[in-house]
């Protein structure tokens, strides 16, 4: 067994390959620890329907807002992506695609992104 | 500098050194990856239609609070629905973080903790969100206060 495991180099290629794997990596991780919290929060309807609106309302603030848009943007990229790697794996011209398709993946996140942030900051910021 | 050769991981030709695991752990690498992408294909639907329930349909997040769960939940359609996406989403995380722990961790006794860490906090999410789908109660009587709603009966 080598003591150290130090590759010579890179083995990875860098570019949108590597940049959307680790993109992929980071909002997997970030969209796990939300959900361990959310099911803990809205566990709180057994609790008492006051506990449970109170934890609520704090959720309507605007700096939980922007963290709401943030997670959403997470979860809208893991997803998009997520199928792109499904069609990478399964479709035949997938690999040779798989760079367009990326671009495809953050041009439909950003239009997604557009037209939800209008409408939940409205809700937030809105009377 | 030459560009290093790397092995297909089936071939056999992978140093010995490399391998934490001797032998063959079955198929259960493949299953794994196979579920990854079936439960990611399924969760699109399930996470987009909760977000857009929640958050866009209606007054969005200023619209949630217990009467809003309660009509939700009155309904079996919304509890599979919340069902499903608990242990599809849970599994299919809980795998995810088992992967990145084992390329990260590399000493055998921090990926051992790592992993019975998460492995408890799933099992706890699990059974947890289950049992509030399950006994959920829109009406309840606390300290022989009842709560007060349209939809309850007059105490
Ligand atoms: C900020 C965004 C979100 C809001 C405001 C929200 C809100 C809610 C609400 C009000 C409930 C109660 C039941 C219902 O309405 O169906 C709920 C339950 C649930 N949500 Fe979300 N949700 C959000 C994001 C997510 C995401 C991203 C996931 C998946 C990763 C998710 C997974 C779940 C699950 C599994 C339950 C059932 C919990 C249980 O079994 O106790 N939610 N959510
Ligand atoms: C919205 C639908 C989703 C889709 C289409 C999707 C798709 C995928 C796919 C295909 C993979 C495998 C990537 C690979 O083998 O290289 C993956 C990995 C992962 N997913 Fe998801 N996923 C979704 C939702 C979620 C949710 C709700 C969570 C958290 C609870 C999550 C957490 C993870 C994690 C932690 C990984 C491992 C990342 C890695 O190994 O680099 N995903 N996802």
């Amino acid at each position: 067994m080598p003591k150290t495991l130090s590759p010579t180099g890179t083995l990875y290629r860098g570019r949108e390959g590597q940049w959307s794997w680790v993109a992929h990596r980071i909002t997997g991780v970030v969209i796990f620890f939300f959900l361990l919290v959310h099911v803990l929060d809205t566990s709180l309807v057994r609790v008492s329907p006051e506990a449970y609106d109170a934890v609520i309302a704090s959720y309507k603030n605007p700096i939980m807002g922007l963290g709401e848009l943030g997670l959403v943007a997470a979860i809208v990229f893991h997803a998009f992506n997520g199928i792109r790697v499904i069609l990478v794996d399964f479709w035949k011209k997938g690999p040779k695609y798989h760079r367009q398709m990326l671009w495809s993946v953050v041009g439909l996140w950003a239009v997604v992104m557009i037209a939800f942030s209008i409408r939940h900051l409205s809700h937030v910021f809105g009377g | 500098m030459a560009t290093p050769t790397i092995e297909t991981p089936r071939s056999g030709r992978v140093s010995p050194g490399y391998s934490r695991t001797p032998g063959s752990r079955g198929n259960f690498e493949m299953i794994a990856w196979l579920f990854m992408r079936i439960s990611g294909a399924i969760l699109v639907v399930l996470i987009f239609v909760h977000l857009y329930v929640n958050l866009v349909a209606g007054d969005g997040i200023t619209g949630i609070d217990f009467g809003f769960v309660a009509g939700k939940w009155a309904s079996p359609f919304w509890q599979i629905w919340d069902l499903t996406m608990l242990w599809l989403a849970m599994l299919h995380g809980t795998n995810g973080i088992r992967v990145i722990i084992n390329d990260y961790a590399e000493k055998n006794s921090t990926r051992m903790w790592l992993k019975g860490v998460l492995y408890t906090s799933t099992v706890v999410i699990v059974v947890l969100g289950t049992l509030v789908i399950f006994t959920f109660d829109p009406c309840p009587v606390i300290d022989g206060v009842a709560h007060v709603a349209d939809y309850c009966p007059a105490p």
